[in-house]
């Protein structure tokens, strides 16, 4: 007992350290972080007579839309890349990112009553979110592979196999800004809940400032063009879909940029998270 | 085992602790007072939202929980915290479980907590008993080697085996209680901190749970930390107990010296109660009348003798048209527990917005030398033949003392209860 007691010593204080995520002991909670994505895969589609068929059919019939909306009607070019394939690899990105930060915009009031009863580490919540969007990227990512496969047959698409390790990098730096970014939001509306409503939004008009439905390529010059080149989530799409698909811009100085703003984000994000944290029980 | 506090190891300090709540609403439109507040500080000036000359806030007033708590529990001990509602209980054992952080001063915990301030944190419906298991567990501070080793005991604790499989929304709460009690009982903590959540389950395993608990301070020698408005409970599983009183401990000692000053702080000696802004129950959902007053006829002290009727006139005003009116007093021994109850049937009809007023005398001979607390309940039958409650207060005391010298031994409530049933008739045969 003695032993024990002097491992586990808690000091708890009004002062805290702004910058301290304490990640030692969220390493200690790493099993209730695979228990959380594991619960938000299989809470996902309990009752529904598809069940796990529609990790791939959401983002398929999305796609559909697309391809016929941005493809068919308006007719944006995709570089030469299939339009559907284009779209099913865009939206794989997009719903990666958005899922990132939407679902950690609700990471404390959606937990409330549990974060009210016990302690745990609260940033298990927003890492286990960020792990089940990654297995939700890879998944619909077999079937981009799929399609991928058939057109690199046809000689339709020439991705750059060597740089597909990179992916996960690419994966690593969007996710960490969408965490981001959600924890901003997530954090801020423990007190304000009208920025809940607005995520909603914000996450749809920020897709289109992105290229998703279309590629950077499309977009001429002047503001449209600046806006997007500043938008953090630009310059790591196009280089996902270089990788994947063989077509996209590569910017390394906005890439950068992106690198810097995603950090910052990050960094604010983690501020703001320390100290809303601790009392947010009795703001919430 | 009380002796030589002094030498035994710290399992939980507390220094200086406060906590403090804001009052009212919070948020809703103050996005804008607060960025006005921080742009203010950001550039040197005076916060615009704040009493001119204070750098007090105008949002909402404040509320100290917890005012200057110091405290230091041992290992091993099973102790008791008690006081009445609003005495700052929950909210110290929120800090220890750092649900929420104090506004000043510093804890320090030595070991790891197990904290129940409710059971069955994070079960989900949709997931089955095991899945559950193995998540609380997790929430809770577990490993999943940890579970899987400690499952078998947990299932068997739980008496839930057959239905362990199945999702917990097709549970009964019992059932669901059970499991999540047994999880909670399992943990390998040093601290574990309960919030009555031994008010749930049926009476075997409630006894279950604490013999449970006993075992955890006495034969592993955990630290208990629990707090209860049930002093049999207290009784039964702590040796040490903490009163606090208005966020401030105002007693630390024996658990049945602990008691009685807390039994005392809840009595008060006032003749007369005003109960016209008194706050009614949220269950009081069709309130009819509203009792104003209650007092001792002819009265300057609440102390009677051990034969003396007790007097008492209430004042109420009619809310509604009434008619068929009946009143409950219910006698409450200052643990909280009711004694016994007085009903009085369809004694008053009045119309709306006029006064009532009636002289209950109670025959207290049954009573034991102690305090009592009062609750007035007036009630009527509904259509369907049940009782409505239409009204509802608590407050007035009175003690009762046996200066008539007619109680021939000291009467011990403790075991005996509080009411002396008539001497029964014997003959020696």
């Amino acid at each position: 007992m003695a032993n024990s007691t002097k491992k586990y010593h808690t000091h708890i204080s009004s002062r805290h350290n702004m910058l301290d995520l304490n990640l030692k002991e969220v390493w200690e909670y790493r099993d209730l972080i695979v228990l959380f994505t594991k619960r938000s895969f299989s809470l996902l589609y309990k009752q529904t007579i598809l069940g796990p068929a529609w990790v791939f059919l959401n983002p398929l019939i999305s796609s559909l839309v697309y391809a016929f909306v941005f493809g068919g009607i308006a007719g944006i070019a995709t570089e030469g890349v299939p339009t559907l394939l284009f779209y099913l690899c865009s939206n794989a990105i997009w719903i990666f990112f958005s899922t990132c930060v939407t679902q950690n915009a609700t990471a404390f009031t959606a937990n409330a009553a549990v974060f009210g009863k016990v302690y745990f580490p609260r940033l298990t919540i927003p890492i286990s979110n960020m792990i089940s969007s990654v297995i939700q990227f890879f998944v619909q990512m077999l079937l981009v592979f799929a399609i991928l496969v058939y057109y690199v047959i046809r000689g339709q698409v020439a991705p750059h196999w060597e740089l597909w390790i990179t992916i996960p990098l690419l994966l690593l730096h969007l996710g960490v800004l969408g965490l981001g970014v959600g924890i901003i939001i997530s954090s801020l509306t423990t007190k304000y809940r009208d920025l809940a409503i607005l995520v909603t939004f914000g996450v749809q008009l920020w897709m289109y400032v992105t290229p998703i439905v279309y590629p950077l390529s499309e977009i001429g010059s002047g503001l449209m063009k600046t806006v997007l080149l500043f938008n953090p989530v630009t310059a790591p799409t196009e280089l996902i879909r270089y990788v994947i698909l063989g077509q996209g811009a590569v910017m390394p100085g906005y890439m950068l940029l992106s690198a810097i703003e995603t950090v910052a984000v990050m960094m604010i994000g983690v501020m703001i998270f320390n100290k809303v944290e601790k009392t947010f029980m009795d703001t919430v | 085992m009380e002796h030589n506090l002094q030498n035994r190891e710290v399992a939980v300090k507390l220094t200086g602790v406060k906590k403090m709540y804001k009052l009212g609403q919070i948020g809703g439109g103050t996005l804008h007072g607060d960025l006005e507040s921080w742009w203010a500080r950001i550039r040197g000036k005076e916060d615009p939202n704040t009493v001119i000359g204070t750098s007090q806030r105008l949002v909402g007033r404040t509320f100290m929980a917890l005012n200057g708590i110091d405290l230091t529990i041992y290992q091993g001990e099973a102790v008791g915290i008690i006081g009445g509602n609003g005495a700052g209980k929950s909210t110290m054992l929120k800090l220890l479980s750092r649900v929420t952080a104090p506004t000043e001063g510093e804890i320090d915990i030595y070991g790891r907590i197990a904290s129940m301030l409710e059971v069955g944190t994070g079960f989900h419906g949709e997931l089955t008993g095991r899945e559950n298991v193995y998540m609380n567990g997790a929430i809770l501070g577990m490993t999943k080697a940890e579970i899987d080793a400690k499952m078998e005991d947990i299932i068997e604790f739980s008496e839930v085996r057959d239905f362990i499989d199945t999702p917990v929304k097709r549970y009964s709460s019992g059932m669901y209680v059970k499991l999540a009690f047994s999880v909670a009982a399992h943990l390998d903590s040093e601290i574990m901190i309960m919030d009555e959540v031994l008010a749930v389950g049926d009476m075997a395993f409630q006894k279950k749970c604490l013999t449970k608990m006993k075992d955890a301070a006495k034969k592993e020698g955990r630290t208990v930390l629990y707090v209860s408005h049930n002093m049999n409970t207290i009784r039964q599983l702590c040796d040490r107990c903490i009163v606090l009183s208005k966020g401030k401990v105002v007693y630390e000692g024996d658990v049945e010296s602990s008691i009685a000053v807390y039994m005392d702080s809840e009595a008060n000696d006032q003749v007369k109660m005003d109960f016209s802004d008194a706050v009614r129950p949220d269950w009081l959902y069709c309130q009819k009348v509203l009792l104003k007053k209650a007092s001792f006829v002819d009265k300057e002290s609440n102390i009677f003798g051990i034969r003396e009727p007790v007097p008492i006139q209430l004042e109420w005003e009619n809310l509604v048209d009434v008619k068929e009116l009946c009143l409950r007093v219910e006698a409450i021994s200052l643990e909280g527990n009711p004694v016994g109850t007085y009903t009085v049937y369809d004694f008053y009809q009045g119309k709306q917005g006029e006064s009532g007023r009636a002289v209950v005398t109670l025959d207290t001979s049954a009573l034991t030398e102690a305090t009592y607390r009062l609750r007035f309940t007036f009630f009527i039958k509904d259509v369907m033949g049940n009782n409505l409650n239409i009204d509802w207060a608590e407050g007035l005391c009175f003690s009762k003392t046996s200066f008539d010298e007619e109680e021939k031994l000291v009467w011990d409530a403790v075991s005996w209860g509080y009411i002396h049933l008539p001497d029964p008739d014997v003959k020696v045969i």
